[in-house]
């Protein structure tokens, strides 16, 4: 590529919108990665981090099987991860937000279960077409050539449905997150609004990965979105800075892609991780000053009670 | 098929890594480590590509970093509380460096038509040399034996670790060789299966172990000869019917057997809950009248 990043922004950017594929690529992620970061906070907060990376694994096989019969391609992700979505809340048990990590739990290889299978059918799909060369690669780790304008379609009705949903549902949601048994006693089906948010939750990693490939949803789904719980504890404010940073890490990760040889889906992973640890950093940091005030204060407030907030 | 060299090969190095899948997998249920196990097998991936973008044999890179990491997990686990955010992040970054480590290979060092990716995400049980299989066999088997040594007290530190230390028992240092042995059944798996599906070969046969037989001893041979079965019917039915991949019939067996003892207990409790809500004859109450409501 002719300018690279050593040019100034302007003119990265027009070398970037001078192709059309890329901008499908920057259109597709933008829509994408605001869903993404707007459905990833709650979903963090309901800790169903690994309910969004399962789905996204099951969206593989319809990813690859719809490759194999000819469709596109979104029909099979947002196919299966909807069909999954709504098979995982139909289960027993999986109404409640859970961890599910520690200690013997039978969760844990139901889910690793499930994901090895699913990722097993995939490539089945895969080597039925004798995908094995890019199409194996872009499905598992996200691709910024190759996305049509009839996607950048399917992503912005699937995407804008799912948003509005979201929004709607949004108090219902956060109620039952931060107290089931209250928002139960209040009418709220607690229930219907589980598998509501499971389905929402479906679309947003079956578009996710389409940029980001079926394996690193992590990086757009939850990153930002849990770098966003440590910088605030505001719901709405968290949204909005997940959203953002959903959107900057796309932004970013495909000009890295786009400019270098090394592919979206590491840009987007490292990116998404270290915005991760900077922002947990940050929260060590101003929590540890805020317990023990700097020794530079003023020699009166050792003899007065403390203050701490 | 008996007589084909790659069948033998692929029995051979098959049997012994599931034999190891499915006693280690035992213990990873039960100690709740299926995620640790997740995250060596991402790191397996990205490993065994770093070696080959350094120009190095692939199966190096796949043991020294499974090893490592896993000796470093198990270090970190009494000290941090480490949640399913920051866990996933930081699988998911692995496998991002694994596609670093992918594109500089491609990009640097590969000169033909490279399937070393798929290859290591996915396996290649069919395409295993005499002297491929014979050293995973020749590694499982050595993992064997030490687990076997190791399972009495690994089982007394997995389900008591308090009273177990207190006993004498090295806790925590068993805990460090165990999450070794995984790391390194994650690099013996993913010649056989791939590092992205063995998950499914360490969780599903223990799993399913775990439904059919309540005694420990019972259930870890029980897990053993469940990989190994799902090992021998998936390489048969990749055989029988070429266009099946053999790891997506190995791990469809196992994920069968895990569907299938699950559904065994869900039957067995059903039955059982609808045989106490029948009224009991006892000899002691004629009178008493039959419940109406069913009992909880």
């Amino acid at each position: 590529m002719t300018a690279g990043l050593t040019g100034n922004l302007a003119e990265v950017i027009r070398e970037l919108l001078s192709f059309h594929f890329m901008v499908n690529a920057l259109r597709a992620g933008t829509i994408v990665a605001v869903v993404a970061g707007a459905i990833g906070y709650p979903m963090v907060l309901r800790r169903q981090s690994f309910a969004g990376h399962t789905l996204a694994l099951i969206g593989f096989p319809g990813a690859a099987g719809a490759t194999w019969l000819g469709l596109n391609t979104a029909v099979g992700y947002f196919g299966f991860c909807i069909a999954g979505a709504l098979i995982i809340s139909a289960l027993p048990g999986s109404g409640r937000p859970h961890a599910g990590l520690g200690g013997f739990s039978e969760e844990s290889a139901a889910i690793g279960t499930v994901q090895a299978f699913a990722l097993a059918c995939g490539f089945l799909f895969v080597s039925l077409y004798h995908g094995f060369l890019n199409g194996l690669n872009n499905l598992l780790f996200g691709t910024i050539i190759g996305i049509t304008d009839q996607q950048v379609l399917v992503l912005l009705i699937a995407d804008t449905g799912c948003l509005l949903a979201l929004i709607l549902l949004g108090r219902p949601v956060l109620f039952s997150t931060i107290d089931p048994d209250v928002a139960q006693a209040r009418g709220v089906p607690t229930r219907l609004v589980s598998t509501a948010f499971l389905v929402l939750l479906g679309i947003a990693a079956g578009g996710t990965s389409q940029i980001t490939g079926s394996l690193l949803v992590f990086a757009l789904l939850v990153a930002p979105a849990a770098a966003a719980t440590r910088l605030t504890a505001q719901p709405a404010a968290g949204v909005a800075l997940s959203i953002t940073l959903a959107v900057l890490i796309t932004w970013i990760g495909e000009t890295f892609a786009f400019f270098s040889p090394y592919p979206i889906g590491f840009w987007v992973t490292t990116l998404g991780f270290g915005v991760f640890l900077l922002a947990t950093a940050y929260r060590r940091i101003a929590d540890r000053i805020a317990q023990h005030p700097p020794i530079t204060s003023p020699p009166q407030r050792v003899l007065s009670e403390s203050t701490a907030p | 098929m008996w007589s084909l060299p790659f069948i033998h090969h692929a029995l051979l190095a098959g049997t012994a890594i599931a034999l190891l899948s499915g006693l280690a997998g035992y213990f990873v249920v039960l100690r709740g480590q299926v995620f640790a196990g997740d995250m060596l097998s991402h790191v397996a991936y990205a490993g065994a590509l770093a070696a080959l973008a350094a120009g190095l044999d692939p199966r190096l890179g796949l043991f020294a970093s499974t090893i490592t990491i896993a000796v470093g997990l198990a270090l970190l686990a009494g000290k941090t509380t480490a949640d399913d955010v920051i866990i996933g992040n930081a699988m998911a970054w692995v496998l991002g460096l694994g596609v670093f480590f992918l594109t500089s290979y491609t990009t640097y060092r590969a000169t033909g038509n490279s399937t070393a990716n798929v290859t290591v995400l996915f396996g290649s049980i069919f395409g295993l040399s005499a002297g491929d299989a014979a050293l995973a066999a020749g590694i499982a088997t050595g993992l064997i034996v030490v687990l076997v040594l190791i399972a009495r007290p690994l089982l007394f530190a997995s389900l008591d670790p308090d009273v177990a230390a207190a006993r004498g028992i090295p806790v925590q240092l068993l805990g460090v060789l165990f999450l070794a042995i995984v790391g390194a059944t994650a690099g013996e798996a993913s010649q056989a299966v791939g590092a992205l599906v063995l998950t499914g070969l360490l969780a599903a046969p223990a799993a399913a172990a775990y439904h059919l037989t309540a005694r420990p001893w019972a259930a870890l041979p029980l897990a053993g000869v469940l990989a190994v079965a799902a090992m021998w019917l998936g390489i048969t039915l990749a055989y029988t019917i070429p266009v099946l991949p053999p790891t997506f019939t190995i791990t469809t067996v196992a994920a069968a057997e895990y569907a299938l003892a699950a559904l065994t207990t869900h039957h067995r409790n059903h039955r059982r809950r609808r045989q106490q809500r029948r009224p009991t004859r006892s000899l002691t109450t004629t009178s008493r009248t039959p419940q109406t409501h069913p009992t909880p």
